[in-house]
């Protein structure tokens, strides 16, 4: 049961990511994005990261994608005819995906797979709730790492306000 | 627990053929006659000029980008209020400083106007 | 033959989403009507009395309505992107719809056996599930006034969007609250912890913060700036017709009734009685009656807001509040040890 729903969810992603790149109409691919991001979301809750699942779908498809839009709207490009690109921009993108490719094989070839299970199986995260066990990590082991955040976010808001307001 | 959320896997697929069916529906039903004037944008009866699709005002960007910031605490809250009375003291003073950083930006851009659209 | 575990959980709850989806879509017609009558009353006028009436109440005027709506012509303008134009609606009211997967409606109950339990799914996330999902509804609005390519769907669009990101931050805070009395994020749970005391007599403020930015949420008076008749005429709907707009309507109705259900839901105790009087759907239905006859009445008597005070007010005022809130419950809590 769990493998068709992965497959059907993995299905859907690959197909909507092969629009995000194959697509010339901004609008669209920015949509394809969006579906790629919620099929990630059940790809999510398979692995029982609920939370993970729900804040993927907030933040990338309710937040970051609609910024995405609204810049498409901003600028309001003409849907791109495929004769204004740039002419190394094919051949180093072609480099790239092979570079990732050839990353991709290594690493699932040469990994070691960890044959121990870590603390945090499906089953303890059932039994205390995942959002609680990703806030008692967040809150205690990473407490750094949380607090590096809200200065992260600061820069961005300076950030933003600089860009937007200079005149 | 990932079975947890088959029901709603189940009720996504039906408001999918739901939405999905009213459109077929919609487009089946009802008569078709076309005409120049009826397929032309509705602009209260003016003769259309120009492109909608025009640039807008970079306040929207601006309030995109915002909302973003202040989501992502929004689920930094989550967790938090849920764990709070297992944190208490403690956790308060974590939350405390988190809002404090982000609380200067927020004054930032009270300042600055960024809240203000006239 | 027995049938496997995993089937017999997707044909139940496939039997409980068809009853949920039948029950809102009638819940909305005869809504559209409830609300003709009380504008009509606060306007002193008699409202709708031809269609199937009886009693000065017109019963069949809602289905008159779809039945007028499916006939209508569906055109596709000459300007629109057809592609989004035409999904526009339909992700609109699939998002609307799917809010419910997670709202409790009744205790359980066990017949032969076999406990029924009144919700389509107990998930640990359900609150941060309802936040997923409307995030996702604003992809309707978005993609009806771009798709229309029309300068008032453009106009009206853009307000929305900005409208509704802006207060959902708010929304969002405000039932942070909540939670942490709560401690949990499941609906199931949070009605199950207000048998006797309702959250609202802990949260006021809480509550009130997200009632104001639920009514700006589903963009009704008095913010409705997308959609301002008088000067957008209807906003990112102004190009659509025949089922498409009904399907825009109805995704706006249902938006309404889900607010109201969160809020009786987070605040006032879902299907729970006052004091634990009789728990029980009836309660859910009178409250979100209560906050749809509000949502009503202040269409009623109530002015439209300027944009620039809507977002000031969003940003400058209920969002300090809502986090103002949070710090005092947090103290609080503290303070009393808990």
């Amino acid at each position: 049961m769990e493998i068709i729903v992965f497959y059907l969810f993995a299905a859907i992603a690959v197909i909507a990511a092969l629009g995000v790149v194959g697509l010339r109409n901004p609008v669209y691919a920015a949509l394809c994005l969006a579906v790629v991001f919620v099929s990630f979301a059940g790809l999510y809750v398979l692995l029982s990261a609920p939370f993970i699942a729900v804040a993927q779908v907030m933040i990338y498809a309710g937040a970051i994608l609609i910024l995405f839009v609204f810049v498409i709207m901003l600028l309001s490009p003409p849907v791109d005819q495929g004769e204004g690109a740039l002419k190394w921009q094919k051949p180093l993108a072609l480099g790239f995906v092979g570079a990732l490719a050839v990353q991709l094989v290594l690493v699932l070839a040469l990994a070691v797979l960890p044959s121990a299970r870590g603390s945090l199986t499906p089953e303890v995260i059932a039994q205390r709730g995942d959002v609680q066990v990703v806030g008692a990590a967040l809150f205690s082991d990473y407490l750094l790492p949380f607090e590096m955040t809200s200065l992260l976010l600061l820069v961005a808001i300076v950030g933003v306000i600089v860009l937007a307001k200079k005149r | 627990m990932p079975e947890d959320y088959l029901p709603i896997l189940a009720m996504v697929v039906v408001v999918i053929g739901f939405a999905a069916a009213a459109l077929v529906v919609s487009a089946i039903t009802g008569p078709r006659k076309p005409n120049p004037a009826k397929l032309s944008p509705y602009e209260s009866g003016m003769p259309p000029f120009g492109s909608a699709r025009r640039r807008i005002s970079i306040r929207y960007y601006l309030t995109a980008v915002l909302f973003i910031l202040f989501d992502i605490e929004i689920v930094f809250f989550y967790p938090w209020a849920v764990l709070f009375r297992q944190l208490g003291l403690f956790g308060l003073i974590e939350m405390a400083i988190f809002v404090a950083i982000l609380l200067v930006g927020y004054v930032y851009v009270w300042r600055k106007g960024g809240f203000d659209w006239d | 033959m027995t049938l496997e575990p995993w089937l017999i959980t997707v044909i139940e709850a496939l039997i409980k989403v068809l009853v949920v989806i039948v029950v809102l879509l009638t819940g909305f017609a005869y809504l559209t009507l409830v609300e003709r009558y009380v504008v009509a009353k606060i306007q002193s006028r008699v409202g709708p009395n031809r269609v199937g009436a009886a009693g000065g109440i017109a019963w069949l005027q809602p289905i008159a309505d779809a039945v007028k709506m499916i006939m209508k012509e569906d055109f596709w303008p000459a300007q629109a992107d057809k592609v989004t134009y035409t999904l526009a609606p339909g992700i609109a009211v699939a998002t609307a719809l799917l809010a419910w997967a997670v709202i409790p409606l009744n205790p359980a109950i066990t017949v032969f056996g076999y406990t029924i339990n009144f919700y389509i799914a107990d998930v640990n996330v359900a609150l941060l599930f309802l936040l997923a999902v409307g995030s996702l509804g604003i992809y309707g609005i978005v993609l009806g006034g771009w798709g229309s390519n029309n300068k008032y769907s453009m106009l009206g669009a853009l307000r929305s969007t900005a409208q509704m990101i802006s207060y959902e931050i708010s929304l969002g805070l405000a039932l942070v609250g909540v939670l942490m009395i709560s401690g949990s994020l499941s609906l199931v749970k949070i009605v199950e912890q207000q048998s006797f005391w309702w959250f609202v007599f802990f949260q006021p403020v809480g509550f009130v913060i997200y009632f104001i930015a639920a009514v700006a949420e589903v963009n009704r008076l008095p913010f409705d700036l997308p959609e301002a008749e008088t000067e957008l005429v209807a906003g990112y709907q102004t190009e659509y017709s025949s089922l498409k707009f009904a399907l825009f309507y109805m995704a706006e109705y249902i938006n309404m009734i889900t607010v109201s259900a969160i809020a009786s839901t987070m605040f006032l105790g879902g299907y729970q009685g006052p004091f634990g009087i009789l728990p029980g759907a009836h309660w859910l239905i009178l409250k979100i009656l209560f906050f749809i006859f509000v949502m009503m009445w202040m269409r009623g008597t109530l002015p439209r807001f300027r944009y620039d005070q809507l977002m000031r007010f969003g940003w400058k005022v209920l969002l300090p509040l809502a986090l103002a809130n949070i710090f005092v419950t947090a103290v609080v809590l503290v303070l009393i040890g808990k």
